[in-house]
């Protein structure tokens, strides 16, 4: 009467369509990290000496740690010694436009569905590509510079606004931070930076791409944005990478800074190789991402849908100093084949009256875990602080397993905290209720869970929204079991 | 259309259909009553394709065609319609959402052009007025938070919008007031056609007031017991179950339990 479960399970076998390699010259350093890697990063980047200081000082603090075991997820050792640090696309000269870049490069951002050149003419967003270490675009230049706004390479602003780099550099996430924050801090190759002056909205939403082609290398980018105070912009990350047998390590650092009545909103698109459908390969994700509300009235919002990786650990979080600033953290978590992920934010209230908003969607499928793990911590300081946490679950299928492990810490007795959370199944009844009106299993499967997550694809910039349903709905191609 | 021959079915090792044989012909609405746990709404689910239910014996055909080697979503675009009576919530997805992707989902089944946005808004404004319905709960998420008469009226909807051949109505009548009655009456009127056909399965006599049935059908363990017309109806409103002949002896003490 229905399909069966093994046709099922042959549909299970999802097709992951970024999963190409393009053939582009690679400029690699060799396998392993020690501080002559770090130098050589460091010139081949032709940095200032106090970024050099800065990386070694973390590379000797990184040395000093061991690699956290806490958290919910499951792989092998990490080989760091087998890793390739820098992976750059050989570029005969530097771009000095568009025209100039690698045709070769360009046709794997078309073929990624990124044409630059059509990204810059029509679409109004701003957008920085990052492939293996570096990089390799950055559009709308002149119009970003007219507003004020600088939108460049990380490099790019090290070269050009050093001072800026260096007043902001680890002022939210300090390289001691932890494990991999202390890694990316001394091997970090390129990400992006942005500045967008006091009182200026900048006039366009800012996007960068990330792509990881090289084999055996791992992608360290660090991004930092900087709202000046009464600034406003809008961020929007994407990522992809070939499909390959071995993990491949991404540990980025995001940081973010907003000064008073700024406003910053951070949104990803995370679609990683997510491994095979036996869990073979696929990226491993372990990020750290913070914004720091300094000024009074400021807000950051977080924005994440999680599709791709095969194991997503990260925390977006706000730190919340300014009086009456807000935080605000919107999730969609997917695990399904054999993915992994542990996910969820951190919010520290410091100043009075600051108030944060979490909502989480995760959704597991196939033999995916998907953990929620939060932390809400009001310090002495923070009278009259404000949380809502909401943490929805859903599971389709009987081999996949959902987890919410909810931490709260209040030192003050004005402040106040709701957690919420539910866990439901993509029920029979609601299966069969849609397939009876016509709806087929997979479309009414689709349909079901992006319900279930509305409340996050709202938040959205418009055209991302109807990728993250469109991404959601691939990735569950064949969940229905 | 529609013939049942001999129809066993069950659920987990219950067997709660035994032999159920009924004709429906285009055109006619039919009446199947019977007390609770009669097997009223296992008809209903095993024509529509539910789950767990597993057929025995006997067969069905819809068109001439075996209708149980159809899915659910087959069933549907053939034609056949159930009204549920418990109507399920989907949070987070709109009604009028649904309700265009399953029209949709229905006419690329049958070669259709789908129906965009703007006209589909047109239909669906035209249903909602004919079956009484706050427009504004075409905005809300699927059955959530509705009440129970607003439920019902939105199976009536979806009926009207999707238009069936074989429209099978599991107790939409039971627990509503008079005027929800008198929509889900007036919604079963609107389709009655020379082409479709209509099963009321129903606990009560007082929905027949409203639609006349053609012929009227006593189901007790699991079986038709009598067959009739329209006065069958108005007979059991007066006599009650208990009144019948030939019913089966094990049926006997759930016909004459308390009716509702």
């Amino acid at each position: 009467m229905s399909t069966t479960r093994s046709d099922l399970a042959e549909l299970a076998g999802r097709e992951y369509a970024y999963g190409f390699v393009s053939d582009i010259a690679t400029d690699l350093a060799p396998k392993g990290l020690n501080e002559e890697v770090i130098r050589l990063i460091s010139a081949k980047k032709d940095e200032p000496d106090w970024l050099v200081d800065w990386r070694l000082r973390a590379y000797r603090h990184w040395r000093t740690l061991s690699e956290p075991t806490w958290q919910n997820v499951a792989y092998g050792p990490i080989d760091y010694d087998e890793i390739i640090y820098y992976a750059a696309p050989k570029a005969k000269v530097a771009p000095g436009s568009l025209e100039e870049v690698d045709p070769e490069l360009r046709a794997m951002f078309d073929k990624l569905g990124i044409s630059l050149a059509e990204q810059e003419r029509l679409s109004g967003v701003a957008v920085d590509a990052v492939v293996d270490s570096v990089s390799v675009a950055t559009t709308f230049q002149a119009r970003l510079a007219e507003a004020g706004v600088i939108f460049s390479s990380f490099s790019d602003a090290v070269r050009n606004h050093p001072d800026l780099v260096r007043a902001h550099l680890g002022s939210v996430v300090p390289y001691k931070d932890n494990f991999f924050a202390a890694l990316n801090s001394a091997v970090f190759t390129d990400g992006s930076f942005c500045y967008v002056p006091a009182g200026v909205h900048c006039p366009m939403e800012l996007s960068t791409y990330f792509r990881i082609n090289s084999a055996g290398t791992g992608q360290f980018e660090r991004t930092l944005i900087i709202a000046e105070a009464g600034a406003e912009v809008s961020y929007l990350e994407g990522c992809t990478a070939p499909m390959r047998d071995d993990n491949q390590l991404h540990a980025a650092v995001v940081e973010l800074v907003a000064m008073d009545d700024a406003r910053i909103k951070y949104s990803t698109v995370q679609n990683w190789y997510p491994g095979d459908a036996d869990g073979r390969g696929g990226i491993y994700n372990f990020v750290t991402k913070r914004g720091r509300c300094a000024g009074a009235r400021s807000k950051i919002s977080w924005t994440q849908v999680e599709t791709g990786s095969a194991i997503t650990w990260k925390y977006p979080g706000v730190v919340l100093q300014g009086d009456d600033s807000v935080g605000e953290f919107y999730s969609v978590a997917l695990s399904a084949a054999h993915q992994q992920a542990d996910t969820g934010t951190k919010m520290i209230h410091i100043g009075k009256n600051t108030t944060s908003t979490i909502v989480s969607k995760a959704i597991s499928a196939g033999h995916g875990q998907n953990t929620y793990r939060g932390l809400v911590k009001m310090l002495r300081s923070a009278e009259g602080a404000r949380n809502h946490t909401r943490c929805d679950s859903l599971l389709i299928g009987p081999e996949c397993g959902a987890h919410t492990f909810p931490y709260v810490e209040v030192k003050h007795s004005s402040a106040q905290v709701e957690h919420e959370a539910t866990t439901s199944k993509v029920s029979d009844d609601q299966l069969f209720y849609a397939r009876q009106r016509g709806i087929g299993e997979e479309e009414a499967t689709s349909m079901i869970v992006n319900g279930f997550c509305r409340e996050v694809f709202r938040k959205l910039p418009m055209e991302f929204a109807v990728e993250a349903q469109r991404l959601l709905s691939v990735s569950l191609e064949g969940a229905v079991g | 259309m529609l013939v049942i021959e001999g129809l066993h079915a069950s659920i987990g090792d219950t067997e709660i259909l035994s032999g159920l044989s009924l004709e429906v012909a285009a055109g006619e609405v039919h009446a199947v009553m019977g007390p609770n746990g009669s097997g009223k709404s296992t008809l209903a689910h095993v024509l529509a394709g539910r789950d767990p239910y597993r057929v025995t014996a006997g067969r069905v055909l819809y068109d001439g065609a075996d209708l149980l080697a159809m899915t659910p979503e087959e069933r549907a675009a053939a034609g056949v319609f159930l009204a549920f009576q418990h109507p399920i919530e989907i949070p987070g997805v709109a009604n009028m959402y649904f309700l265009r992707t399953a029209l949709n989902a229905l006419r690329r089944a049958r070669g259709l052009d789908e129906i965009g946005p703007v006209e589909f808004l047109k239909l669906a404004d035209e249903k909602c007025r004919l079956v009484e319905m706050d427009r504004s709960l075409m905005d809300r998420s699927v059955n959530d938070g509705f009440s129970g008469g607003e439920k019902k009226r939105n199976e009536i909807l979806q009926m009207l919008v999707l238009e069936p051949r074989l429209a099978i109505l599991d107790e939409t009548d039971s627990g509503l007031d008079i005027d929800a009655l008198r929509v889900v009456a007036k919604g079963v009127t609107s389709l009655r056609s020379p082409g479709t056909a209509v099963v009321l399965i129903t606990h009560h006599q007082r929905l027949l007031d409203h639609v006349v049935p053609d012929r009227v059908h006593v189901l007790a363990g699991g079986r038709i017991v009598r067959s009739g017309g329209p006065e069958l109806a108005a007979e059991l409103e007066a006599h009650g179950y208990a009144d019948l002949e030939a019913m089966p002896a094990a049926g006997l003490s759930a016909l004459i339990g308390p009716r509702r």
